[in-house]
């Protein structure tokens, strides 16, 4: 077997994990305090409540650190943690429905969400009209307005930056699918950032 | 000579487009489309702002008081276990 110090200048997360499970409580805490940011985001973004947010983030912990037996040195350690934090989120949205084999699957593909409906030129960089707070109240609340199924894909592709083959391997789903539902959560968020970041008076005649 | 991209082929190579795809023939087209198509442009350009916006804001930045919360859990559960198993 190959010596921690020397495995831990080789591969962070691999080193902290195998100190972790040999009752090292340091280095699960350095594991928790370098991903803690991003899993809270996730949660937060996937279940759109605070409180269950912050449920999906014990629990991801929680049940990382009883399984780290389980966890497999050949996957990244992020991607194991963002693998449990998304079936607990999605667990807590299949619990707020009465029906619980909806949000990953639903809907029969109608096309329609790919529909471009705006057509505005918006400012060279949209986001300094506003404050940081205003910014992100209409980030959340695009991201907020998109069905589960589309929303889940563009937090995992465009928020974490996981690779469409992770993302399809996460969710269970094809890579048709991922890039499908990618492309109709970005036209759709771009439909309802349009009206707070589109050029003022102007439309897009005035440039044909 | 390629024939030009219509607008519904232009949507499909959107994504692939926007993620840098290393397809030098897509990318060819594509550009020779939002060339031509004003709206088409518009699309494109408002939907990669969409992602340059999402990309450079923290939407959710963990509150204090939740860490701290997950931490003290952390550690109950590992002295707890460190008590199971001396």
């Amino acid at each position: 077997m190959t010596p921690p110090t020397v495995t831990a200048e080789l591969n962070g997360d691999a080193a902290l994990v195998a100190q972790a499970r040999q009752g090292d409580p340091a280095a699960f805490e350095q594991l928790v305090q370098k991903y803690e940011r991003r899993i809270f985001r996730l949660a937060k973004n996937i279940t759109n409540s605070d409180e269950d947010a912050e449920d999906v983030l014990q629990e991801t912990f929680l049940k990382a650190y009883s399984h780290l037996d389980g966890f497999q040195g050949n996957s990244k350690f992020y991607t194991w943690l963002v693998r449990i934090a998304v079936n607990e989120a999605l667990m807590k949205l299949r619990k707020r429905r009465s029906d619980k084999t909806v949000p990953l699957d639903e809907g029969i593909d109608t096309g329609e969400e790919t529909m471009v409906r705006e057509i505005a030129v918006w400012e060279e960089n949209p986001e300094q009209k506003y404050s940081q707070e205003e910014i992100r109240a209409i980030l959340h609340e695009a991201i907020a307005s998109l069905r589960p199924a589309f929303r889940t894909v563009f937090i995992l592709r465009d928020i974490e930056e996981l690779s469409t083959e992770e993302t399809a391997n996460l969710l269970e789903l094809s890579i048709p699918a991922v890039k499908s539902r990618l492309l109709r959560a970005r036209l759709q968020l771009r439909e309802r950032l349009t009206r707070f970041f589109k050029r003022k008076g102007d439309d897009i005649f005035a440039y044909l | 000579m390629t024939s030009l991209l219509t607008c519904k082929d232009f949507l499909t190579a959107l994504n692939e487009y926007l993620d840098e795809t290393e397809d030098a023939e897509l990318r060819r087209e594509v550009e020779r489309h939002i060339n031509e198509c004003p709206n088409c442009w518009v699309v494109f350009d408002t939907t990669k702002k969409t992602l340059k916006v999402f990309k450079g804001v923290d939407l959710h930045p963990l509150p204090e008081e939740v860490h701290r919360r997950l931490m003290a859990r952390i550690h109950e559960r590992i002295s707890r276990q460190r008590q199971v198993q001396p």
